[in-house]
């Protein structure tokens, strides 16, 4: 069991309380995955390369990286906003090259998203208090797409939770299990792709960024892996300017949805939805199996 | 179905913002004393809420409830004003469970006895292997319906999704709309009287004003049960 919310802002007055409505979707969800938690974040608008950056080791120093980069003759200015083990790298530069250069420098840190418009806070432990360690009710944007994980395969750390990320600006999270992730695996590093964990939903986030890479809708792409992905699934993913839903044939694993004039919010379960503005009003209905929806903001 | 609040008979209250489930279970269990009517507010999507009733109770839940509402109900009706999760009224025995909105999957599932009622549309694997409970539903319901169903009746005013009756046993199927595939084993027959005796008798339980004539009986080919030797015993 895990749980997973998404939340689109069509008002754009909402905005500024992306953060505020949200945060409770994750916080509601704690039931069905207490051991770890995420949240992506989009912005409204483009602010050139960025990246979120997670230290293993707790009493990192911001400061350094921050005067190694700015030593770095090849790289422009960086800028970093730290909280604890977490930072927003902002800096123009190409991401496997970043990826690159700290594996050199900064092993102990790991990019957990690239792009220009996308965030992502993830961290073991309970959703709530993740939450709370990150500030997630102060964050901002148009769209946002949350997990809390309760680990069925692999190990519960920072890197294991969710959402995946692969490419720039596009995110996954999943509830449910897949059955053949390590073929896809096999037949995308035979690719030149490389994983960073052994995570199931590793496999179906990079078979999906790797079909956009070819130049794919995410539609297309979604259509794709029907028949690719196997196992139980219901998949939220995230681009600069959509959230997209599928479930896998059986429907096995739940999902919700409420749109209303101002947003469009999934959850698990309407619980994730109860506390959201005018959400009695909202058209409510349960996304069908197989059938791929999607919203722009 | 009408619920009795309706009708301005005064209500004990519980509101789900401020009591936990828990609490409201407990008195649901250990407090009732002879035939009362309550009133939930605040539902909220929360899963549990009037589980394990039995006693002639009615119960009003005002909003959109979670998972298991009413399961394993006993004596009592229980009306929901709006929309439940998972597996309504799961495994009832008797007494009613009433869903004024939509129902999410496996509504009705394991029931034995009693009566089930989503007046809007219920998801897949409504009545899944059910026992013995009647279900009715006033929309469309989702894939795998009515799936190992053993005895009791799944009526359908709206459309079924695919695999409809997978694996039947003794339940039976009547649906009014369209009929998108039929499960493994399952097969539509003739209507005969007793079936329209039986449909106009659920429809008229439930509340719906419809033809039985109008209905379509699907039950089991019953070519599952038998031990096919022409697989050369390979199994």
């Amino acid at each position: 069991m895990c749980g997973i919310v998404g939340l689109l802002l069509k008002n754009g007055a909402l905005n500024a309380r992306l953060g505020e409505l949200v945060t409770p979707m994750l916080a509601s969800m704690s039931e069905r995955g207490p051991d770890s938690a995420g949240l992506a974040v989009f912005a409204e608008q483009d602010q050139g390369e960025k990246f979120s950056l997670f230290a293993a080791d707790s009493e990192f120093d911001w400061d350094a990286l921050k005067h190694a980069l700015d030593d770095e003759a090849l790289v422009g200015k960086p800028g970093i906003v730290s909280q604890g083990r977490y930072a927003r790298l902002t800096l123009d530069v190409e991401p496997d090259t970043l990826k690159h250069w700290l594996g050199e420098h900064f092993p102990m840190l790991h990019v957990l998203s690239a792009g220009h418009y996308i965030d992502i806070y993830k961290d073991a432990g309970h959703p709530a208090a993740i939450a709370e360690r990150y500030g997630f009710t102060g964050l901002t944007g148009s769209h946002a797409i949350g997990h809390t994980r309760m680990a069925t395969e692999s190990a519960i750390t920072p890197a294991h939770a969710h959402p995946f990320t692969a490419g720039e600006d596009f995110c996954l999270v999943h509830n449910g299990s897949l059955s053949n992730p390590y073929s896809i695996r096999r037949r995308l590093e035979r690719r030149g792709i490389r994983f960073e964990t052994d995570n199931d939903t590793e496999a179906a986030c990079r078979f999906i960024e790797w079909r956009l890479g070819e130049g794919e809708t995410l539609e297309d792409a979604l259509e794709e892996g029907f028949s690719v992905l196997d196992g139980f699934y219901t998949l939220l993913m995230g681009t600069h300017d959509k959230l997209a839903l599928v479930r896998d044939p059986f429907a096995c694993k739940p999902a919700v949805v409420a749109e209303t004039d101002d947003y469009v919010a999934i959850g698990s379960e309407y619980r994730a939805l109860a506390h959201l503005p005018d959400v009695k009003n909202a058209t409510l209905f349960e996304p069908k199996p197989e059938v791929i929806y999607s919203w722009n903001r | 179905m009408e619920s009795l609040t309706q009708k301005g008979v005064d209500a004990q209250t519980f509101d789900l913002a401020s009591t936990t489930v828990r609490e409201l279970n407990q008195f649901l269990h250990h407090e009732l004393d002879g035939p009362e009517y309550i009133e939930i507010l605040n539902p909220d999507g929360q899963h549990s809420i009037a589980v394990g009733l039995d006693a002639p109770v009615t119960v009003d839940i005002h909003g959109h409830a979670g998972y298991f509402i009413a399961g394993m109900n006993k004596q009592a009706s229980v009306t929901v004003h709006g929309n439940v999760g998972w597996s309504v009224g799961e495994n009832i025995m008797s007494g009613s469970v009433l869903v004024k909105g939509n129902a999410s999957e496996c509504a009705g599932a394991s029931g034995h006895g009693g009566l089930v009622v989503i007046e809007g549309d219920a998801s897949s694997r409504c009545g899944i292997s059910m026992k013995g409970c009647d279900i009715v539903v006033g929309g469309s319901v989702g894939h795998m319906s009515a799936f190992m169903a053993q005895a009791g009746h799944l009526v359908v005013c709206g459309d079924a999704d695919h695999g409809l009756g997978d694996s039947l046993y003794e339940a039976v199927i009547y649906v009014r709309g369209e009929i998108h595939g039929l499960g493994a084993d399952a097969q539509i027959e003739p209507m005969q009287e007793s079936d329209y005796a039986k449909v106009a008798e659920l429809l008229a339980r439930a509340g719906f004003d419809h033809d039985p004539k109008t209905f379509k009986r699907v039950a089991s080919a019953r070519s599952l049960y038998h031990w096919n030797a022409d697989h050369f015993q390979e199994y």
